[in-house]
């Protein structure tokens, strides 16, 4: 398997579209509960008449998967494939919602249209009309990950083939106050800088929106080689996940020495991040280690932010020192492993080399 | 060369049978499954006819014998009846050291759970019980039915909204092929919400009589619910343990319609599409397929996009072909996995199903649907379609081996 990141668009809390100023600028939120992307002007991308009818998430989506194909002068991608934990949670809630306010009668289909989890694959082939295979994959921590997988798999068939793999995950309000009560962010609020060795419980919520370009062979611009991912199910333990770090480098070759830089999802809440501290203070403590939460927030495909910076890091040569988490950072960085997990089920390690 | 991958097992709970044994029964005996609606609290209870299991969730949790405890949804409890029957079928050894899968296309997730959370949040965002949103989401179903089964190499859910299940299918059948799975039990579940009858509801395309699938006068489609689940194993593996060869997933096609978010295009582009490249994977001539068991929503839309597709590949020769969903309704995320269940038991016996509430001819189209029960019928290859909202469109072909 040999996959390359042609190019890539992410729409997120940082100034990431567009005008790129991550790594060079980092942006903080202080005493904020929340992170939330900062929309781009949609008016490039959409027909406003389009964007009118479409929810936040369905603009941001398409928006940023139109931006990735432009900008690599790709007009048809021979497959479309997003990933999303949540779906589109804004048309959900608000179908559900006037299903009850309305008692059922003469309610607007529209909402309920644009609430299927594929209205964002579905709305990008409509931009584009494009006939190619199209999926969406729905599974939590693996909902970018599956997608991925099964690019990789689209490569394997036919690396001549150009596919455009994303991820989107939205917070709207009934979303934090749910996700709230349910114990998953912390209780007070908190600057996103510090959010990493905060050691109250509870994470930091956002969202994003990502897109791939990736394909088979080589090309000159390409931005990293996907080595390997790899995805497992809820470890028992420090030994399963470190057997599973074992397995990917053996599986390629490969040593702890040879990694230069893990990106980690450090999210704040100390239960969850005690394997990321153990790793880097055994298996991985040769290498240097970057997290990325404190950008972008916890959400279920931000696996897709990660992968948007670690292969940002690797073009460019650059680690920005607002992500590093110890002294080891030394140039040039070859190769990245980016490990994350979702509330201790969903683990997924990707092994980046330089291009 | 790329592995085979063969059907080793399937199970299926819907509106016409909690199991194997009953669905073929209802089938024989041209029995429905779509009568009134009980277990939902809706204004359209004596309007819509629903194709509804008639069991509870608290019923069908005792029949779902989970071996973990929490809050289940119901789609995950058909999830767990229909995939848990596939894999006792299969006769899967879980502790053997074969990489098994498991894929589910669902639509709904937790939903039905969600709603009666959702009803008293909205009054007070402090109230709701809290427990009954946190499985909302689309993989908890799959990470239950997983535990429960013991399945832990890959997993993997689909939303590709009334094409998930096909897609899961689609997807298992890729991993075992490209060697990075040896067993997947791939395919889907759905459960009726107040949801997803209101939003067809809206949208206008819920019959209030029988759906008539590729009829004149049909006037749209019947919500269902259910499950159904395959096992997939690769060669390798029928091999080294001797297993029984239900049948070969051969071929399978996916594409985008790309015309309208909801509508399928007039010229069934996507449809024909799907169902080409299906051909193409399984490397069959249309004259080899021996019955179409189609999307057949009974929809003005539906029915007439899939039968000009139908047309276009088969050309005046459109084999002979039924839509299920008069038997079981439409189980949307389910839909594409019961239908491939179906379509295996076809194949097994040499039958042909009939479509219900068949009288007369569309006036667009040269072909009609089968109105009997056919057997001793000669079934090599079946060709099974489920398109869905977003302008997915997927085709599978499975064949007997």
């Amino acid at each position: 398997m040999a996959t390359y990141i042609k190019g890539a668009a992410l729409i997120s809390p940082q100034k990431t579209f567009g005008e790129r100023a991550l790594p060079d600028e980092i942006m903080a939120y202080e005493q904020v509960n929340f992170l939330q992307c900062k929309e781009p002007s949609y008016r490039e991308f959409i027909d406003p008449m389009v964007a009118r009818r479409m929810s936040r998430i369905v603009k941001m989506g398409v928006c940023c998967a139109l931006k990735c194909l432009q900008d690599n002068g790709m007009t048809s991608p021979d497959a479309i494939i997003t990933g999303t934990g949540l779906g589109c949670l804004e048309d959900t809630g608000k179908f559900l919602g006037s299903i009850y306010t309305s008692e059922e009668k003469l309610l607007n289909p529209t909402p309920f249209i644009q609430s299927t989890h594929n209205t964002v694959a579905g709305a990008i082939a409509l931009a584009i009309k494009c006939h190619s295979y199209n999926a969406t994959y729905t599974h939590r921590g693996f909902s970018f990950e599956s997608a991925l997988e099964d690019a990789i798999l689209h490569l394997d068939e036919n690396p001549k083939s150009n596919i455009l793999a994303g991820a989107f995950d939205e917070l709207t309000p009934d979303s934090y106050t749910i996700t709230k009560r349910l114990g998953l962010w912390k209780n007070h609020p908190v600057n996103n800088l510090q959010l990493v060795g905060d050691n109250t419980r509870g994470s930091l919520p956002g969202e994003g929106v990502a897109f791939f370009l990736l394909g088979g062979e080589k090309g000159k611009d390409d931005m990293a080689l996907l080595r390997s991912l790899r995805t497992f199910y809820n470890p028992g333990n420090y030994a399963d996940v470190e057997r599973e770090i074992d397995q990917l480098l053996h599986d390629q070759g490969l040593a702890t020495k040879d990694i230069d830089l893990v990106v980690a999802g450090f999210n704040g809440n100390p239960a969850g991040d005690r394997i990321y501290y153990h790793l880097m203070k055994n298996k991985l403590k040769d290498s240097a280690f970057a997290c990325y939460k404190h950008l972008c927030g916890e959400y279920d495909t931000s696996s897709s932010f990660a992968l948007w910076l670690a292969a940002t890091v690797l073009k460019k040569q650059v680690v920005p020192a607002g992500i590093r988490l110890n002294d080891q950072t030394s140039l040039p960085v070859n190769r990245v492993l980016l490990y994350n997990h979702l509330r201790g089920r969903n683990h997924a390690l990707y092994l980046l080399e330089q291009c | 060369m790329p592995r085979k991958v063969f059907v080793t097992g399937y199970g299926i709970i819907s509106a016409i049978g909690f199991n194997v044994g009953e669905v073929v029964d209802s089938l024989k005996k041209l029995k429905t499954g779509v009568s009134s609606l009980t277990l939902i609290d809706s204004v359209y209870r004596d309007e819509i006819p629903v194709a509804e299991i008639k069991a509870t969730n608290r019923e069908l949790y005792v029949m779902a014998r989970p071996e973990q405890r929490g809050c289940y949804s119901r789609t995950a409890l058909f999830g767990l009846i229909a995939a848990r029957q596939a894999v006792d079928h299969a006769q899967l050894d879980m502790k053997s050291p074969w990489r098994t899968g498991l894929i589910s296309g669902t639509t709904t997730g937790g939903m039905d759970n969600s709603e009666k959370f959702y009803k008293s949040y909205l009054h007070d965002n402090t109230k709701g019980r809290i427990r009954e949103v946190a499985g909302h989401d689309c993989g908890d179903g799959t990470e239950k039915i997983a535990d429960c089964l013991g399945i832990r190499d890959f997993l993997s859910t689909i939303n590709t909204a009334c094409s998930s299940s096909a897609n899961s299918i689609m997807l298992g059948a890729r991993l075992i092929t490209q060697g990075k799975l040896d067993r997947a039990v791939a395919g889907g579940t759905d459960a009726l919400t107040l949801f997803t009858l209101n939003g067809f509801n809206s949208l206008m395309i819920l019959d209030r009589q029988q759906c008539r699938p590729f009829d004149e006068n049909r006037n749209g489609l019947n919500l269902g619910e259910g499950s159904g689940f395959l096992v997939l194993e690769s060669e390798e593996v029928v091999t080294r343990e001797g297993k029984a060869v239900l049948g070969e997933i051969k071929g399978y096609g996916n594409t985008c319609d790309a015309y309208h978010q909801t509508a399928s295009s007039p010229e069934g582009h996507g449809a024909y599409l799907a169902m080409k490249k299906a051909l193409e994977v399984a490397q069959l001539d249309p004259e080899n397929i021996d019955y179409i068991n189609t999307h057949g929503t009974g929809t003005k839309n539906n029915d007439l996009s899939e039968g000009i597709a139908l047309e276009k590949l088969f050309r005046e020769k459109v084999p002979p072909c039924s839509s299920t969903k008069s038997f079981t309704g439409h189980t949307l995320g389910a839909a594409g996995a019961i239908e491939a269940v179906l379509s295996v038991i076809a194949l097994q016996n040499g039958w042909i199903y009939p479509n219900l509430n068949f009288s007369r001819q569309m006036h667009e189209l040269g072909f009609r649907p089968a109105e009997e029960f056919r057997t001793g019928v000669s079934v090599r290859n079946v060709m099974s379609n489920s398109f869905g909202f977003g302008g997915n469109n997927s085709s599978l072909i499975l064949s007997k081996y």
